[in-house]
Parts: structure tokens; C-alpha cells; sequence
């Protein structure tokens, strides 16, 4: 067993890189969209301005790629780093959809951000335009295999543990890849994506209009953003809701615990808007709106959403098939041909994880007191408050997020984008908003998972490295000094980029001339 | 699983020389990079030549280095013990790594950005250390292999270490870093010596020169080493090539000279060392000859054959315990299941080619020297 120290920082060194990382990832979705869209724009009118915008908007996309390439090639290897267990039990089912992540989007977006930046004046415009949109397409099938692995950690479909090798294995690749909870999440997450591109656009847009600065691609760059932001503010509650629905069938606990829901709500369940939590962690004063969440998780109306307390004594019943399969799997290690055990495993394998959630108490299993069991089912019950709030923040924020673009592709299809300085200014101050909803709902996919790694399958401190509390201190201590250096860093450079303001004129602006036209720069 | 049309023991060697050709390939294309980044003080020694090396690397250098991203992510699908018991048990060396990695995208990005002496120094000196460390790193890493890994699996097969950083730096391991950076110094000196000109390319042919040399040497003495002073590794109970991936219940022998094992049996992996040799001294020709693209291919044959010799000495281990011989983890027993490498292998062969295709195709617009003039046409340029 590892060092719960050890566990506790392997999880906060993840969390801390992994939400740095997803400062980035969204903004790159969403941004290689909109240049991609603008250089069509260009394209298709060959009119200079909209090139204009495509390199002012693709220099801010370059900085922010360069800090989230940094940052997620440090994810990849974290999993072996610092969970090897995770990644020896796991490997065989979540390794695949990583390496096809390579295959198929690293390759094609790294290799065409290269042309992006460095093929203006070797191709025409049309090749150019490709080429942009292969990188936001590289950029965008990566989002599609990373959430095919996060989401066989919500919902472990298609593979089964295999007694020989100690660890799952696939059985049914088909099933990882069209799982529902993956399918869903992909889709909110790019739009998602999609919110914080147009909304980083139409802030600084907005700011330029406020100075009265580049007045003509600010514009235009609004109309794009607003337009592109408004399908993808829709598209972000209507699919958020999907995996409402898709999390109500293979996550009852965590759709629990963000409504702070600990008795079983009768059908229709009623949707909690606000409570205060109790001196004892529940809830005591709510605001309902009935019949909403029923709707919501179950659409129905007749079907009752399970209580953290209901879902509590489910667990504690897995736990006990738990042991069951544990005990078996020692009888199969022991002997590989002992028939009875395989059977008996075989019955309860399902359970095997529940059993697992007892290592935290006692290293031999099979011996687990009742106290035990009913410590090890309250395990399962994920930390009600942080989930509650972060929900209620990211929907909030969703919900705004319609209201804010159908404002602003009403004033672009009024053409006032100018007319009210006070609208300007909300514009240039929502840009922090979609940031806020993505850490926000990441926290409720991954800390609501909680205390699995992969959902009743693996927990996770049972999936850490065996490593020191050193390693540890020392490669915290590496993250937080690089990437506080980073964060400052790229914040500054963009702020230059953007009080500089688009280059007024480039060499693509004329013929292409012979390299010797232009006099050597002194040493 | 024995519906599928490949069987367990084949698909277990091909993921092997998968493996192999997927770390070949990031030795070649990006080591080209990690090599002009290590080079970059010395052969470039003013802004104005610094930024020919960048914006030589620029349009390229992050899809090579996606070679390294899918080496990672093949190992966790294809080898998941592997991936478990390498990255956790060399835990601060990946951080040196990671370190590296995290300076490369910034520095290429960032230095360009402002126009200040000491700012673009600060980069010049972060896309150095991107460059020389993990080219050292990655060999003493599999200089490491060689000697055993300080690592036992329980019968849980999780693995737990008995072993510290500094552990990792012996002579023989260092001996086999040197290897690595001179071979990857002298990949980055050919690609600066084929396309720059003047004085950075005459810089880049001394070093050139002077790295093949090395390699060529220090290749052969780490070879004596390994054949007359390190103990090889063998399996000695009978090997299930299809059984499950279980290390457990297998014993391994070490005798010294048994890496040499391979190579008696079977005489034709001696191409292998026979290719780094010929590289590297070919390197040093074309290099003398100013035959560039020669000195290119002949650089890029030596990785190819200093890799291959590494892989195929260590045949059937990918990476052997120390303290516990028997938990030394194997082609035949750290794969995936057959299912994922059968599943894994239909991917790669659907993609890999299309990846061939459109890098050709980049490079080929690229083409050309990279000079201070030419510099001036993009207003992206680094």
C-alpha cells in the first residue's frame, strides 16, 4: 500500500496540472475554429482585412498552443509517473484511445500548426486555408479520444478483469469507443471549447471598440464571434444536459451529491437552486423548483432519483460481493486451476473494486468487519458542498452565456455593435466567465468521481505510485515554480500582443519579390 | 481471443519492432531538433544566426516531436507494465525530462516575441537545456536497461522501487547518454551543415565531425563494456510466447557477456551494430565531403543502428529488474491483451502511412535554406 501522504499529493500534483492544462485546451478548440472560419472568410472575399484578423487572432492562438502543448505532454506522462498502478490495472483498455489520440490528432494538428505560422508565403491561399482547417480538425479529433478515455473512467464499459494478468482487459472495443457518457462529454466539452474562443474574441473586440482602435477587424471579428458563440452557448446546456441524463444512468452518486440530494427524492424530483449546508453537512434551507431535475436526469416524470443514504447501503452491499470476488482472486493466485474460485470470481467480479475501497482499512480483505464495511460504503459518498456550488456555478454561467451572445448577434445583425459603451464593457469582463465554468466542470467530473479513479472499478489511492513523500515535494515544488513563471509569462506576452494590436502592414501585403530585395540585417 | 487472424507470440514481436520503429523514429526526425537545440550557443553565435537555427526547427520541430508523444502513448497501449514500471520507477529523471519538454514549446514560441537582448538569451539558453538534457537523459535511461532497474512486482503485480535518481547515474549509464547525445548532435550538425550557409555551416560540420567521431568511439567501448563487464539477462524456465502477460513465474539467469547471447544465435542481428558503425563513420565522411544529404541519411542510418543494437541485445527483455531478476518484465509478459494489440496494430497501419504522407508533404514546402534574408517574408517567423 502507498503512503496516503503520497496519495493525497499525487492526486493535488494531477488536479493542479491537469486544471492548468484545461486553461488552455478550450481556448485552442475554440480559437483554431474562428481563425479557421475567418481565413475562409478571407478567402472566399480576398479582402486584406480578414488576413489581417487571421494573423492578429493566430498569434494569440500560437502562445496560448505553445503553453498547452507544454502542459499536456506533462499529462501523458503523469499516468505512469505518479499512478502507476492506475496504469498497469488500467492500460489495456484506457492506453488505446491515448495512442490513437497520437495517431490521429497530435500528428495532424502539430504538423499543420507549422504550415499555419510558416506557410504564408510558400502557399496559396486556398492550400493555406487547408492546411488551417487540418490543424483545427488535429485539434479537435484530440479532444474526441482524450474524453473516449475520461469517459471509461466515468463508465467502464467493454472490458472485464482478467484473473491471469491481475488487471481489466477489453473485451468489447466498440463499446469503449460509442460509450454514451464519452460521446456526451465530447460534445460538451468542444462547445464548451467553442463558448471560450468566441468569448476571448469578442472580449478583446470589445476593448478595441472601447479605444476606438482597429475599429474595422474588431468588427468583424465580433460579427464572427457572436454568431459562432451563440450556436455554441446552446449547444454547451443542451448537451450539458445530455450528460445530466447520461451521468443519472451510470453515476447515481455523483449527480447525488451535486444536489446535495441525501434522501431519495419521489418522483417528480424537484431541482434545488440554493441551500445552506447544516452543522451535520446536509442541507438546510432549500429553494426547489419541483418536477425540474426529474426532468432533467430521468426524463420522466414518475421514476424516483436515489439519496446519497439509499446509494450509501447499495454500496455497502457491493462491498460484501466485493470481498467475495477478493476472496476468490487469492484462491485463484494461489492455485491458477482452482475451478471453484474461477467461478465464484466470475460471479462477483463486478463487485471486485468495492472490495478493493476496504484495502484503505486493512490489507487482508477477506477479513473485513461489519464497522468496516459501513466506513468503506460512506467512502463512497464524494464531497457533497464543493460539487454543489461548482454545478450551480457552471450552469449559471451556461445559462448567462445564451442570454450574452443572443445580445450580441442581435446588435451584429442591428450593426449598433458600438452603440453602448456599458455593453462594451460587460463584453471586455466576461472574458474570465467560460474558464470559470470549465474548471468548474471538470472539478464535478473528476472530483465527483470520487473516491474512484475509474468509476467502481479502481480507487484511487489504491492506484498511486509507490513513490517517496520527496519525489513528491520535489516535483510539486518543479510544477508550481515553472508554471507560475509560465502562467506570468504568457499572460504578459498576450497583453503585448493585444495593446500592439494587428500589424498594419506585412510583407504578405506585397507581390512576393526576390529574397534579395531585402538588405541584410546588420549583426 | 484465438478468433483473431494474428496470433498472441506474432503480435507480441511485431509491437516490439513497433516499438522500436516508433523511438527510431523520434531519434531521427526529432532529433534533429533536440540536436540544433543543444547546438545552438555554439554554432549560432548572434541573434541574427540564432534565428536562422529556430526558424529552421520552427515549421517542423512539433511534428517530430509527436514521434515522442505516440512513443509514450504505443508504450501505455501495447506495454502498460512497462509504462507503469519505467515512468514511476525513473520518476525524477522524467522530470528532468518534462523540464525540457515544458522549456521547448515556450522558447520557440516566446523568444521571438520581444526584441531584447537578454530576454531572447534567457530563451536561447531554456531551448539549450531542451535540447542537451533529454538527449543525455533518454540514453542513460536505457543505459539503465541494460544494468537492471532496482524494481520488484508483488503479487498484485504492482511494482515498487528500491532505488533513488542519483542510483541511476553509473558509469555505464552515463557512457550510454554520451552515446545518445552524439548521436543526436551529430543528426542536428548535419541538417545545419545541409541547410544553412556560411559560417554557422562550416561551425556545424566541425561539430559535426567532431560528434560522429564520438559516437563511432563511444558506441564501441560501451559495446566492450556491455559484453565483457555487465551481466545479461536470460530466461531460464520454459516461455509461454502466447500466455498471459503475468511476469510472475518465470526465472531468469544472468550470466556476464550475456547480452551477447543474441547475436551468437542468431548472426544476422549483427547488422544492427554493423549499421551504427558504418553511420556514423559515413557520417563523418559526408560531413568532411560537404556531401549533405549523405551525411543527413548516413547520421540517421547510425541512430537507426545504435537503437536496433540497444533493442535487439536486451531480446526478449524490454527491461530487466535488478533486485529481483525474476520480475524482469518481457516481450512475452508485459503486452496488452491480444485483442488491444491486434486492435492497436489495425490503427497504427491505417495511420502511420497517412502521417508519412502529409509530413513528406510539409517538409517538401519547407524546403530549401534558411537564411537571414528569407526570414524577413513571414511575419511569423521566429
Amino acid at each position: 500500500m502507498t503512503d496516503p501522504l503520497v496519495v493525497e499529493l499525487s492526486r493535488l500534483q494531477f488536479a493542479a496540472t491537469a486544471m492548468y492544462h484545461f486553461l488552455f485546451v478550450p481556448l485552442t478548440l475554440g480559437l483554431s475554429i474562428l481563425v479557421a472560419t475567418m481565413e475562409s472568410v478571407y478567402v472566399m472575399t480576398g479582402r486584406p482585412i480578414w488576413r489581417k484578423a487571421v494573423l492578429f487572432w493566430g498569434t494569440l492562438f500560437g502562445i496560448n498552443f505553445a503553453v498547452g502543448v507544454s502542459t499536456g505532454i506533462v499529462m501523458e506522462f503523469q499516468f505512469g509517473m505518479n499512478w502507476s498502478y492506475y496504469s498497469h490495472y488500467v492500460g489495456d483498455v484506457f492506453g488505446a484511445p491515448l495512442a490513437i489520440e497520437g495517431l490521429m490528432a497530435f500528428f495532424l494538428e502539430a504538423t499543420f500548426i507549422g504550415l499555419f505560422f510558416f506557410g504564408w508565403d510558400r502557399l496559396r491561399p486556398v492550400a493555406h486555408l487547408t492546411v488551417t482547417w487540418l490543424m483545427a480538425l488535429g485539434a479537435n479529433f484530440s479532444a474526441l479520444w482524450i474524453l473516449i478515455a475520461n469517459g471509461w473512467m466515468q463508465n467502464p464499459v467493454g472490458a472485464t478483469f482478467n484473473p491471469d494478468t491481475m488487471r481489466m482487459e477489453v473485451t468489447d472495443f466498440m463499446a469503449v469507443l460509442f460509450n454514451p457518457v464519452a460521446q456526451a462529454k465530447f460534445v460538451h466539452t468542444v462547445s464548451a471549447g467553442y463558448v471560450t474562443g468566441a468569448v476571448f474574441v469578442l472580449a478583446i473586440s470589445a476593448f478595441y471598440l472601447l479605444r476606438g482602435r482597429h475599429v474595422e477587424m474588431a468588427k468583424r471579428s465580433m460579427v464572427v464571434a457572436a454568431s459562432f458563440g451563440l450556436a455554441a452557448a446552446l449547444s454547451v446546456v443542451v448537451l450539458g444536459d445530455e450528460s445530466g441524463y447520461v451521468a443519472t444512468e451510470h453515476q447515481k452518486m455523483k449527480i447525488a451529491a451535486m444536489e446535495a440530494m441525501y434522501e431519495t427524492e419521489p418522483a417528480p424530483a424537484a431541482l434545488t437552486l440554493f441551500a445552506i449546508p447544516g452543522a451535520d453537512g446536509r442541507p438546510t434551507y432549500e429553494v426547489k423548483l419541483p418536477y425540474v431535475l426529474g426532468l432533467i436526469t430521468t426524463r420522466s416524470i414518475d421514476r424516483d432519483l436515489p439519496g446519497i443514504t439509499e446509494l450509501t447501503e447499495r454500496a455497502a452491499g457491493r462491498i460484501v460481493n466485493g470481498i467475495k470476488a477478493y476472496t476468490a482472486l487469492e484462491a485463484i493466485k494461489a492455485d491458477r486451476n482452482d475451478a471453484v474460485a474461477r467461478a465464484e470470481f466470475a460471479a462477483n467480479q463486478a463487485d471486485l473494486g468495492y472490495g478493493l475501497l476496504l484495502k484503505k482499512y486493512r490489507p487482508d480483505v477477506e477479513n473485513a468487519t461489519g464497522e468496516e464495511i459501513t466506513l468503506a460504503a460512506l467512502d463512497t459518498v464524494p464531497d457533497v458542498w464543493p460539487l454543489f456550488w461548482s454545478f450551480r456555478l457552471m450552469v449559471g454561467i451556461g445559462f448567462f452565456f445564451i442570454a450574452f451572445f443572443a445580445l450580441w448577434f442581435w446588435k451584429a445583425s442591428r450593426h449598433t455593435l458600438t452603440s453602448s459603451p456599458l455593453l462594451l464593457r460587460i463584453g471586455l469582463w466576461a472574458l474570465p466567465l467560460p474558464w470559470l465554468a470549465a474548471e468548474a466542470g471538470w472539478l464535478i467530473a473528476e472530483y465527483g468521481r470520487q473516491p474512484w479513479v475509474v468509476e467502481g472499478v479502481l480507487p484511487t489511492f489504491y492506484a498511486a505510485s509507490g513513490l517517496h513523500v520527496w519525489d513528491l515535494i520535489i516535483s510539486l515544488a518543479f510544477f508550481v515554480t515553472v508554471y507560475t513563471v509560465l502562467a506570468i509569462v504568457m499572460v504578459w506576452l498576450m497583453l503585448r500582443v493585444v495593446r500592439h494590436g494587428p500589424a498594419e502592414q506585412t510583407a504578405l501585403d506585397h507581390p512576393p519579390v526576390p529574397a534579395t530585395a531585402f538588405p541584410e540585417p546588420a549583426e | 481471443m484465438s478468433a483473431l487472424p494474428l496470433d498472441y507470440e506474432t503480435l507480441r514481436l511485431i509491437w516490439w519492432a513497433l516499438l522500436g520503429t516508433l523511438l527510431i523514429g523520434f531519434a531521427i526526425m526529432g532529433g534533429m531538433d533536440l540536436g540544433i537545440g543543444a547546438l545552438l550557443p555554439f554554432v549560432a553565435r548572434n541573434d541574427a544566426e540564432r534565428r536562422v537555427l529556430l526558424n529552421l526547427s520552427g515549421p517542423t520541430w512539433e511534428g517530430n516531436q509527436v514521434w515522442l508523444v505516440l512513443g509514450g502513448g504505443a508504450i501505455f497501449a501495447a506495454w502498460p507494465a512497462i509504462y507503469a514500471a519505467s515512468f514511476s520507477g525513473f520518476y525524477i529523471a522524467m522530470i528532468a525530462i518534462l523540464l525540457a519538454l515544458i522549456l521547448r514549446p515556450v522558447g520557440f514560441k516566446f523568444r521571438s516575441k520581444v526584441d531584447n537582448p537578454t530576454w531572447r538569451s534567457v530563451w536561447d539558453w531554456g531551448l539549450f537545456i531542451g535540447g542537451f538534457v533529454p538527449s543525455l537523459v533518454f540514453g542513460v535511461a536505457v543505459g539503465n536497461l541494460f544494468l537492471g532497474a532496482p524494481f520488484r512486482l508483488d503479487d498484485t503485480l504492482r511494482v515498487s522501487y528500491e532505488g533513488n535518481f542519483f542510483g541511476l547515474l553509473t558509469p555505464f549509464a552515463l557512457l550510454a547518454g554520451l552515446v545518445s547525445l552524439s548521436m543526436l548532435l551529430t543528426q542536428g550538425a548535419t541538417v545545419i551543415a545541409a541547410r544553412t550557409q556560411g559560417p554557422m555551416a562550416e561551425r556545424a560540420r566541425t561539430y559535426g565531425r567532431w560528434a560522429a567521431l564520438a559516437t563511432l568511439v563511444l558506441f564501441i567501448l560501451g559495446g566492450v563494456v556491455a559484453l565483457t563487464m555487465l551481466g545479461g539477462y536470460s530466461i531460464s524456465s520454459a516461455i509461454d510466447t502466447g500466455g498471459p502477460s503475468n511476469p510472475l513465474g518465470k526465472t531468469v539467469v544472468i550470466t556476464t557477456g550475456g547480452w551477447a547471447s543474441n547475436y551468437s544465435a542468431m548472426p544476422w542481428t549483427l547488422a544492427a551494430p554493423a549499421l551504427a558503425l558504418l553511420g556514423s563513420l559515413l557520417a563523418y565522411v559526408a560531413l568532411t565531403a560537404r556531401a549533405h544529404v549523405l551525411g543527413i541519411l548516413s547520421s540517421s542510418l547510425a541512430i537507426l543502428g545504435i537503437i536496433a543494437t540497444a533493442g535487439l541485445s536486451l531480446f526478449p527483455f524490454l527491461m530487466p529488474s535488478s533486485i529481483d531478476p525474476a520480475s524482469s518484465l518481457t516481450v512475452w509478459d508485459a503486452s496488452s491483451s491480444q485483442l488491444t494489440l491486434f486492435i492497436m496494430l489495425g490503427v497504427t497501419l491505417l495511420f502511420l502511412p497517412i502521417i508519412l504522407l502529409y509530413t513528406t508533404w510539409v517538409f517538401r514546402v519547407m524546403r530549401g535554406p534558411v537564411t537571414t534574408t528569407s526570414l524577413n517574408r513571414n511575419p511569423n517567423a521566429y
